[in-house]
């Protein structure tokens, strides 16, 4: 009988090859359940979930919330702008208080690298990372997998470049670990300020020229520019990082295949990415959203299986 | 660990032509009913009696669904091993068909209590009928009755009934097991 070798989803580096295809497995069940006439399992009834965003987010919010709703799992929502993060309170005297009300797990996103680990050292709850600053963000990088290998049936063997902002990035590290444990080959693009200085000592190549990492790939997941991140200028401007680094149909038309382009949302139209890609066939943008709800619930569940009364 | 055979291959055989033609009693030509198998076991002899009904008795167009219910069981968290979910393939509504849940034995009804829990998820059907295998008489943990059953077995606790169908084990059996210790 197969389980997960970990007690949390802290990020990817700490799970192995057998953790994803259990996961994955488990996520072509739920995506099954999601496009039935009724959506929903009672599995998760007698389970309660916290998710704690202190950081802002739409999509993995709604996505983990959604997730936790087809699982029959009690919610509660945390957002730290209306709460007494804002007057002083710690992280764990936060995560504490929530957890006297009988939370069984907690999902969360925080500005620092880290957080996560720490919760779970300190607070006896499973816990999800949804985000750690610039750290991890392994539930978008598996869904990332899942969809790659959903679109072209396999991950091992295939070429996928990492386009954009790699400094400030969770989703390209989490992306790079995933890929790596599932035998694809990684390369990243990007202007060189926006490229981690140590990247090639975990098996990454660099490539700053855009036309050569696409002729070369099988996928390109195309990043945002996280101006709200960014302390210093890392580019002249935004004109100029299009012109570089922006993704747009005619070099596509120009690659002699036809390559498949992700983002992770949210996408800053005609900035990294235009318009007619982002809504092309080669796209697989709203794929990724759809395989996000079965990946988190496939996680949930998982984690949740491991929680005995 | 000690085992007595308590169906043969023969058996099983007359058994499922036995359960096809009472299925034929009830339902004629099927128009408005469907199978559905309980996954793991239940779907062997789902399948088979499809096979039966279709070749030797001419059904047409009859559809048969696999259902799996892990995430609709009572005891997910309160059992040592995890479990393992299947697939469900049920490509048709259920919306007020008549439908026969399929499964190979009956014991404690709680699989079966998922499966009526879990088949309302795909429509409101309009009756809902079971055929199982084998029936362990006097181990019921809930109030669920076969409709149809090939042979009814007293076993106490410790004893497990095994059904092999040749398309897992290579011949079709039914064995009564006790572990000795």
């Amino acid at each position: 009988m197969k389980q997960l070798s970990v007690d949390h989803l802290l990020g990817i580096k700490y799970l192995n090859k057998n953790d994803i295809d259990l996961i994955f497995e488990t996520a072509n069940h739920f995506k099954e359940v999601i496009n039935r006439p009724i959506k929903k399992v009672p599995s998760l009834r007698d389970i309660t979930i916290a998710n704690l965003f202190f950081e802002n987010s739409t999509r993995t919010k709604l996505s983990f919330e959604i997730a936790e709703k087809r699982l029959s799992a009690d919610i509660l929502n945390f957002s730290a702008g209306q709460s007494s993060v804002k007057k002083g309170e710690t992280l764990i005297d936060t995560v504490n208080n929530i957890l006297s009300m009988k939370v069984d797990i907690v999902v969360m996103r925080h500005a620092n690298v880290g957080a996560g680990v720490f919760l779970a050292k300190h607070v006896n709850a499973k816990i999800i990372n949804a985000g750690d600053g610039t750290h991890e963000h392994p539930t978008q990088a598996l869904l990332d997998s899942y969809s790659i290998k959903e679109k072209l049936g396999t991950v091992k063997g295939k070429k996928i470049v990492i386009v954009g902002d790699i400094l400030h990035s969770r989703v390209a590290l989490s992306n790079i670990f995933a890929l790596q444990l599932q035998g694809a080959q990684v390369k990243v693009c990007g202007p060189t300020t926006l490229i981690p200085k140590y990247i090639t000592s975990l098996g990454v190549e660099v490539e700053t020229n855009l036309k050569k990492a696409l002729e070369w790939c099988d996928v390109a997941n195309v990043l945002r520019v996280q101006h709200e991140r960014m302390d210093i200028k890392y580019f002249p401007s935004t004109r100029e990082y299009t012109q570089l680094f922006g993704i747009n149909q005619e070099i596509l038309d120009n690659l002699d295949k036809k390559i498949v382009i992700m983002h992770p949302g949210p996408i800053n139209r005609g900035v990294e990415i235009t318009s007619d890609v982002a809504d092309s066939k080669q796209s697989i943008i709203l794929n990724q959203v759809e395989n996000g709800v079965a990946i988190r619930m496939a996680v949930i569940y998982l984690l949740a299986q491991q929680i005995k009364r | 660990m000690s085992s007595k055979l308590l169906l043969n291959s023969k058996e099983i055989d007359i058994i499922l032509h036995r359960l096809a033609c009472q299925l034929i009693e009830n339902h004629n030509d099927f128009s408005n009913t469907v199978l559905i198998g309980l996954q793991p076991r239940g779907i062997f002899l789902a399948k088979r009696l499809k096979e039966i009904l279709v070749n030797e008795h001419k059904i047409k167009d009859l559809q048969l669904g696999l259902l799996d219910i892990t995430f609709y069981r009572d005891d997910f968290r309160r059992r040592q091993e995890p479990l393992e979910a299947t697939n469900t393939e049920i490509p048709f509504l259920i919306e007020d068909k008549n439908v026969i849940l399929i499964d190979d034995v009956l014991f404690s009804g709680r699989s079966i209590r998922a499966g009526l829990s879990a088949i309302q998820d795909f429509g409101r059907p309009n009756l809902v009928e079971l055929l199982v295998l084998i029936d362990r008489r006097f181990s019921r943990h809930l109030p669920i009755q076969p409709n149809y059953r090939g042979r009814q077995v007293d076993a106490i606790n410790k004893e497990k009934v095994k059904v092999c169908w040749k398309e897992t084990h290579k011949k079709d059996a039914v064995y009564l097991e006790q572990n000795i210790k």
